[in-house]
Protein backbone atom coordinates (compact mmCIF):
# COMPACT_ATOMS: atom_id res chain seq x y z
CA UNK A 1 0.00 0.00 0.00
CA UNK A 2 1.26 3.56 -0.73
CA UNK A 3 2.07 6.15 1.75
CA UNK A 4 -0.98 8.13 1.87
CA UNK A 5 -0.79 10.40 5.00
CA UNK A 6 3.09 11.85 5.08
CA UNK A 7 4.67 14.64 7.49
CA UNK A 8 6.73 16.81 5.25
CA UNK A 9 8.42 19.44 7.35
CA UNK A 10 7.84 20.14 11.12
CA UNK A 11 9.03 23.33 13.44
CA UNK A 12 9.53 23.12 16.67
CA UNK A 13 10.47 26.68 18.05
CA UNK A 14 13.82 27.13 19.72
CA UNK A 15 13.44 30.55 19.68
CA UNK A 16 10.35 33.06 19.67
CA UNK A 17 8.98 34.04 16.85
CA UNK A 18 6.17 36.24 15.00
CA UNK A 19 5.68 33.91 12.58
CA UNK A 20 6.29 30.56 10.74
CA UNK A 21 6.67 30.21 7.25
CA UNK A 22 6.75 26.46 5.39
CA UNK A 23 8.52 27.07 1.66
CA UNK A 24 8.87 25.08 -1.49
CA UNK A 25 6.23 22.94 -0.32
CA UNK A 26 6.31 19.75 -2.96
CA UNK A 27 3.08 19.48 -5.38
CA UNK A 28 2.83 16.07 -5.22
CA UNK A 29 -0.29 15.87 -2.64
CA UNK A 30 -3.51 16.52 -2.72
CA UNK A 31 -4.24 17.98 0.14
CA UNK A 32 -2.06 19.47 2.97
CA UNK A 33 -2.61 19.16 6.79
CA UNK A 34 -1.12 21.70 9.39
CA UNK A 35 -0.82 21.39 12.64
CA UNK A 36 -0.36 23.66 15.40
CA UNK A 37 0.32 23.45 19.15
CA UNK A 38 1.55 26.78 20.09
CA UNK A 39 1.55 29.44 22.85
CA UNK A 40 2.26 33.05 22.65
CA UNK A 41 4.07 36.03 24.37
CA UNK A 42 0.74 38.06 24.53
CA UNK A 43 -2.80 36.39 23.79
CA UNK A 44 -3.71 36.84 20.51
CA UNK A 45 -5.51 35.73 17.26
CA UNK A 46 -3.49 33.87 14.46
CA UNK A 47 -3.46 34.09 10.83
CA UNK A 48 -2.40 32.93 7.91
CA UNK A 49 -1.27 33.72 3.84
CA UNK A 50 0.48 31.54 0.83
CA UNK A 51 2.68 32.36 -1.56
CA UNK A 52 -0.89 33.59 -3.17
CA UNK A 53 -1.92 36.53 -0.94
CA UNK A 54 -2.09 40.05 -2.39
CA UNK A 55 -4.24 42.26 -0.68
CA UNK A 56 -7.36 41.41 -2.83
CA UNK A 57 -6.72 37.70 -2.72
CA UNK A 58 -7.97 36.20 0.93
CA UNK A 59 -10.92 35.68 2.96
CA UNK A 60 -12.41 33.40 5.03
CA UNK A 61 -15.45 33.21 7.67
CA UNK A 62 -15.25 32.27 10.95
CA UNK A 63 -17.97 30.28 13.56
CA UNK A 64 -17.12 30.07 17.12
CA UNK A 65 -18.39 29.88 20.65
CA UNK A 66 -16.62 30.33 24.05
CA UNK A 67 -19.36 28.69 25.99
CA UNK A 68 -21.98 32.39 26.69
CA UNK A 69 -22.64 32.46 23.09
CA UNK A 70 -21.56 31.15 19.64
CA UNK A 71 -20.83 34.06 16.79
CA UNK A 72 -19.83 34.59 13.16
CA UNK A 73 -17.49 36.97 11.55
CA UNK A 74 -15.74 37.94 8.51
CA UNK A 75 -12.12 38.52 7.17
CA UNK A 76 -12.93 40.62 3.79
CA UNK A 77 -10.67 41.25 0.89
CA UNK A 78 -8.32 43.96 1.95
CA UNK A 79 -5.18 42.72 4.27
CA UNK A 80 -2.52 40.32 2.81
CA UNK A 81 -3.73 37.57 5.01
CA UNK A 82 -6.77 36.31 6.96
CA UNK A 83 -7.46 35.35 10.38
CA UNK A 84 -8.61 32.27 11.14
CA UNK A 85 -9.30 32.09 15.18
CA UNK A 86 -11.14 33.07 17.53
CA UNK A 87 -11.10 34.69 21.46
CA UNK A 88 -7.65 35.51 21.54
CA UNK A 89 -7.27 31.47 20.60
CA UNK A 90 -3.02 31.90 20.65
CA UNK A 91 -2.52 32.09 24.49
CA UNK A 92 0.24 32.77 26.79
CA UNK A 93 -0.17 28.82 28.45
CA UNK A 94 1.44 26.08 26.78
CA UNK A 95 -0.04 23.37 24.87
CA UNK A 96 -3.53 24.97 25.39
CA UNK A 97 -4.34 25.90 21.76
CA UNK A 98 -4.44 23.99 18.85
CA UNK A 99 -5.13 24.02 15.81
CA UNK A 100 -5.98 21.77 12.37
CA UNK A 101 -5.60 23.59 8.94
CA UNK A 102 -6.77 21.70 6.09
CA UNK A 103 -5.54 23.23 2.45
CA UNK A 104 -7.45 21.57 0.17
CA UNK A 105 -6.38 20.42 -3.52
CA UNK A 106 -3.46 23.48 -3.05
CA UNK A 107 -1.25 21.93 -5.79
CA UNK A 108 -4.63 22.25 -8.37
CA UNK A 109 -4.25 24.79 -11.11
CA UNK A 110 -7.48 25.37 -12.08
CA UNK A 111 -9.38 26.03 -9.14
CA UNK A 112 -9.82 28.82 -6.23
CA UNK A 113 -8.27 27.56 -3.14
CA UNK A 114 -9.88 26.42 0.11
CA UNK A 115 -8.56 26.11 3.24
CA UNK A 116 -11.23 24.83 6.18
CA UNK A 117 -9.63 25.13 9.68
CA UNK A 118 -11.18 24.01 13.65
CA UNK A 119 -9.06 25.61 16.41
CA UNK A 120 -9.00 24.73 19.71
CA UNK A 121 -8.00 26.54 23.31
CA UNK A 122 -10.60 25.33 26.60
CA UNK A 123 -9.52 28.41 28.32
CA UNK A 124 -11.13 30.60 25.34
CA UNK A 125 -13.23 29.19 22.93
CA UNK A 126 -13.98 27.09 20.01
CA UNK A 127 -14.02 28.07 15.92
CA UNK A 128 -14.13 26.73 12.61
CA UNK A 129 -13.04 29.09 9.22
CA UNK A 130 -13.33 28.87 5.65
CA UNK A 131 -10.91 30.46 4.27
CA UNK A 132 -10.79 30.84 0.25
CA UNK A 133 -7.75 31.77 -2.13
CA UNK A 134 -9.41 33.33 -4.95
CA UNK A 135 -6.40 32.27 -7.03
CA UNK A 136 -5.90 29.65 -9.00
CA UNK A 137 -1.90 28.64 -8.77
CA UNK A 138 -0.23 25.98 -6.62
CA UNK A 139 0.63 26.72 -2.74
CA UNK A 140 4.00 26.38 -2.72
CA UNK A 141 4.35 28.37 0.67
CA UNK A 142 2.29 28.72 4.06
CA UNK A 143 2.65 31.71 6.34
CA UNK A 144 1.01 31.32 10.23
CA UNK A 145 1.40 34.62 11.50
CA UNK A 146 -0.74 36.51 14.59
CA UNK A 147 -2.51 39.53 15.22
CA UNK A 148 -0.34 42.49 17.01
CA UNK A 149 2.97 42.33 18.04
CA UNK A 150 3.42 39.07 19.92
CA UNK A 151 5.61 36.10 19.29
CA UNK A 152 5.29 32.43 19.22
CA UNK A 153 6.45 30.92 22.01
CA UNK A 154 9.72 27.87 22.35
CA UNK A 155 8.24 25.12 22.01
CA UNK A 156 5.01 25.64 19.77
CA UNK A 157 5.02 23.28 17.27
CA UNK A 158 3.86 23.54 13.68
CA UNK A 159 4.08 20.13 11.59
CA UNK A 160 2.65 20.07 8.02
CA UNK A 161 1.45 16.62 6.65
CA UNK A 162 0.70 15.58 2.73
CA UNK A 163 -2.58 13.84 2.38
CA UNK A 164 -2.47 11.69 -1.35
CA UNK A 165 -5.55 10.55 -2.90
CA UNK A 166 -5.83 7.48 -4.98
CA UNK B 1 13.98 15.82 24.34
CA UNK B 2 17.46 13.79 23.52
CA UNK B 3 16.22 10.67 21.19
CA UNK B 4 18.46 7.61 20.09
CA UNK B 5 17.95 6.63 16.70
CA UNK B 6 17.00 3.11 16.46
CA UNK B 7 18.85 2.77 13.09
CA UNK B 8 22.11 3.81 13.64
CA UNK B 9 22.63 4.59 17.14
CA UNK B 10 23.06 7.92 16.94
CA UNK B 11 22.16 10.27 20.20
CA UNK B 12 20.35 13.60 18.67
CA UNK B 13 18.19 16.30 20.16
CA UNK B 14 15.70 15.84 17.63
CA UNK B 15 12.89 13.03 17.47
CA UNK B 16 13.39 12.77 13.29
CA UNK B 17 17.50 12.85 13.55
CA UNK B 18 18.79 9.96 12.10
CA UNK B 19 15.20 8.11 12.16
CA UNK B 20 12.59 7.89 9.59
CA UNK B 21 9.70 10.85 10.14
CA UNK B 22 6.85 9.66 11.81
CA UNK B 23 4.45 7.92 9.39
CA UNK B 24 0.52 7.94 10.04
CA UNK B 25 0.57 4.72 8.18
CA UNK B 26 -2.88 3.77 9.25
CA UNK B 27 -4.68 6.21 7.11
CA UNK B 28 -4.88 4.64 3.44
CA UNK B 29 -6.48 6.09 0.22
CA UNK B 30 -9.26 3.78 -1.01
CA UNK B 31 -10.54 5.41 -4.02
CA UNK B 32 -11.39 9.00 -5.57
CA UNK B 33 -13.99 10.02 -8.01
CA UNK B 34 -14.72 13.30 -9.77
CA UNK B 35 -18.48 12.78 -10.19
CA UNK B 36 -18.12 14.99 -13.80
CA UNK B 37 -21.46 14.57 -15.46
CA UNK B 38 -23.04 12.49 -12.87
CA UNK B 39 -25.97 14.31 -10.20
CA UNK B 40 -24.33 11.51 -7.39
CA UNK B 41 -21.26 9.37 -6.70
CA UNK B 42 -21.48 5.91 -5.33
CA UNK B 43 -18.37 4.60 -3.34
CA UNK B 44 -19.35 0.59 -3.56
CA UNK B 45 -17.81 -2.38 -1.65
CA UNK B 46 -16.06 -0.67 0.75
CA UNK B 47 -13.07 -2.80 2.21
CA UNK B 48 -14.84 -3.89 5.93
CA UNK B 49 -10.53 -3.62 7.06
CA UNK B 50 -10.57 -0.16 8.94
CA UNK B 51 -11.82 1.57 11.92
CA UNK B 52 -12.93 4.76 10.14
CA UNK B 53 -13.72 6.37 6.86
CA UNK B 54 -13.06 10.00 5.97
CA UNK B 55 -14.31 11.84 2.50
CA UNK B 56 -12.38 14.85 1.82
CA UNK B 57 -13.99 16.77 -0.92
CA UNK B 58 -13.74 19.67 -3.53
CA UNK B 59 -17.26 20.15 -4.73
CA UNK B 60 -19.22 22.73 -7.28
CA UNK B 61 -22.52 21.94 -8.73
CA UNK B 62 -23.69 22.52 -12.63
CA UNK B 63 -27.22 23.50 -11.22
CA UNK B 64 -29.14 26.68 -10.92
CA UNK B 65 -28.63 29.37 -8.37
CA UNK B 66 -26.45 30.33 -5.89
CA UNK B 67 -25.23 26.83 -4.01
CA UNK B 68 -26.97 23.19 -3.82
CA UNK B 69 -26.87 21.21 -1.21
CA UNK B 70 -24.99 17.73 -0.89
CA UNK B 71 -26.26 14.95 0.79
CA UNK B 72 -25.35 11.03 2.54
CA UNK B 73 -26.72 8.14 2.17
CA UNK B 74 -25.29 4.38 2.95
CA UNK B 75 -25.96 1.21 1.63
CA UNK B 76 -29.16 1.68 -0.66
CA UNK B 77 -32.51 3.52 -0.47
CA UNK B 78 -33.52 4.74 2.63
CA UNK B 79 -36.28 5.58 3.99
CA UNK B 80 -37.99 8.49 5.66
CA UNK B 81 -36.96 8.07 9.69
CA UNK B 82 -33.66 6.34 9.16
CA UNK B 83 -31.47 9.10 9.56
CA UNK B 84 -31.11 11.94 11.87
CA UNK B 85 -29.22 15.19 11.82
CA UNK B 86 -28.64 18.36 12.63
CA UNK B 87 -26.21 21.62 11.59
CA UNK B 88 -24.47 24.94 12.64
CA UNK B 89 -23.95 27.44 10.35
CA UNK B 90 -21.88 30.77 10.32
CA UNK B 91 -22.15 33.17 7.29
CA UNK B 92 -20.27 35.93 8.62
CA UNK B 93 -23.47 38.04 9.75
CA UNK B 94 -25.57 35.26 11.38
CA UNK B 95 -25.35 31.80 13.18
CA UNK B 96 -28.13 29.46 12.58
CA UNK B 97 -28.61 26.39 13.76
CA UNK B 98 -30.97 23.59 13.08
CA UNK B 99 -32.11 19.66 12.72
CA UNK B 100 -33.96 17.05 10.81
CA UNK B 101 -34.68 15.24 14.35
CA UNK B 102 -37.64 13.32 12.17
CA UNK B 103 -35.15 12.19 9.53
CA UNK B 104 -37.58 13.26 6.99
CA UNK B 105 -35.12 13.59 4.50
CA UNK B 106 -33.81 10.26 4.23
CA UNK B 107 -30.34 11.60 3.98
CA UNK B 108 -27.52 13.69 5.87
CA UNK B 109 -26.65 16.86 4.76
CA UNK B 110 -22.46 17.01 3.92
CA UNK B 111 -21.85 20.30 2.20
CA UNK B 112 -23.13 22.98 0.17
CA UNK B 113 -21.37 23.12 -3.36
CA UNK B 114 -21.36 27.10 -5.16
CA UNK B 115 -23.40 26.25 -8.19
CA UNK B 116 -24.11 28.37 -11.87
CA UNK B 117 -24.15 31.74 -10.22
CA UNK B 118 -21.25 31.56 -8.52
CA UNK B 119 -18.17 33.26 -10.67
CA UNK B 120 -16.14 30.39 -12.20
CA UNK B 121 -13.56 28.31 -10.16
CA UNK B 122 -15.19 28.65 -6.70
CA UNK B 123 -15.52 25.14 -4.84
CA UNK B 124 -16.66 24.47 -1.41
CA UNK B 125 -14.79 22.01 0.45
CA UNK B 126 -16.11 19.28 2.75
CA UNK B 127 -14.19 16.64 5.39
CA UNK B 128 -16.52 14.02 6.80
CA UNK B 129 -15.74 11.59 9.26
CA UNK B 130 -17.81 8.21 9.26
CA UNK B 131 -16.94 6.39 12.58
CA UNK B 132 -16.76 2.57 13.47
CA UNK B 133 -18.53 1.74 9.74
CA UNK B 134 -18.13 -1.60 10.10
CA UNK B 135 -19.10 -2.43 13.65
CA UNK B 136 -22.65 -3.92 13.50
CA UNK B 137 -23.57 -3.56 17.09
CA UNK B 138 -24.00 0.55 16.85
CA UNK B 139 -25.51 2.87 15.01
CA UNK B 140 -23.45 4.86 12.35
CA UNK B 141 -22.54 8.68 12.78
CA UNK B 142 -20.82 10.95 10.75
CA UNK B 143 -19.56 14.22 11.40
CA UNK B 144 -18.25 17.05 8.71
CA UNK B 145 -16.64 19.88 8.60
CA UNK B 146 -17.85 21.95 5.47
CA UNK B 147 -17.47 25.70 4.07
CA UNK B 148 -17.02 28.44 1.16
CA UNK B 149 -15.87 31.86 1.08
CA UNK B 150 -16.87 34.29 -1.75
CA UNK B 151 -16.26 37.33 -0.10
CA UNK B 152 -19.16 38.58 -1.79
CA UNK B 153 -22.78 37.49 -2.15
CA UNK B 154 -25.17 35.86 0.24
CA UNK B 155 -23.46 32.14 -0.49
CA UNK B 156 -20.54 31.84 1.97
CA UNK B 157 -20.85 29.85 5.44
CA UNK B 158 -18.41 27.02 7.80
CA UNK B 159 -20.87 24.65 8.89
CA UNK B 160 -20.80 22.09 11.22
CA UNK B 161 -22.38 19.05 10.46
CA UNK B 162 -23.65 15.31 11.90
CA UNK B 163 -25.88 12.67 11.52
CA UNK B 164 -26.22 9.22 12.48
CA UNK B 165 -27.77 6.34 10.28
CA UNK B 166 -30.47 4.51 12.67
CA UNK B 167 -28.78 1.34 11.94
CA UNK B 168 -26.32 -1.33 12.89
CA UNK B 169 -25.41 -2.88 9.54
CA UNK B 170 -21.66 -2.49 8.36
CA UNK B 171 -21.69 0.37 5.96
CA UNK B 172 -20.44 -1.47 2.46
CA UNK B 173 -21.48 1.48 0.04
CA UNK B 174 -21.66 5.53 0.56
CA UNK B 175 -23.97 7.62 -1.91
CA UNK B 176 -23.34 11.12 -2.47
CA UNK B 177 -26.31 13.24 -4.44
CA UNK B 178 -26.81 16.54 -5.51
CA UNK B 179 -29.81 18.25 -4.79
CA UNK B 180 -30.03 19.97 -8.06
CA UNK B 181 -27.47 19.83 -11.42
CA UNK B 182 -24.51 17.46 -11.78
CA UNK B 183 -21.04 17.54 -10.37
CA UNK B 184 -19.06 19.87 -12.23
CA UNK B 185 -15.45 19.43 -14.05
CA UNK B 186 -12.95 19.79 -11.16
CA UNK B 187 -14.48 18.05 -8.57
CA UNK B 188 -12.76 15.75 -6.63
CA UNK B 189 -14.24 12.94 -3.90
CA UNK B 190 -11.38 11.19 -2.20
CA UNK B 191 -12.42 8.20 0.66
CA UNK B 192 -9.51 7.27 3.02
CA UNK B 193 -9.67 4.64 5.46
CA UNK B 194 -8.12 5.31 9.07
CA UNK B 195 -6.93 2.19 10.98
CA UNK B 196 -6.36 1.97 14.70
CA UNK B 197 -3.73 -0.32 16.27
Amino acid sequence: MPKTYEPISTQTLSSAVTGVTFTSIPQTYTDLVLVINASASTAANAWLSTNLTDVSSLSGTRLYADGTGAGTARTSSGNDFVVFTAYDQVTTTAGNFNAVLNFMSYANTTTNKTIITRSNNASAGVCAAVCMERKTGAITSITIDMVGTGTYSIGSTFTLYGIKAA
Amino acid sequence: MAVVSIKNKLRRGNLLVGNDAYDPAGFESIATATGSGATSITFSSIPQTYTHLQLRMLLRSTGTGDGRDLNLTVNGAASTGDYKSHYLIGNGTTVSSGADANGSTANVWIANPPASATASGIFSVSIVDILDYANTNKNKTFRALAGVDLNTGVYQNVMLLSGVRLSTAAISSITLTLSNGNFATGCSVALYGIKSA
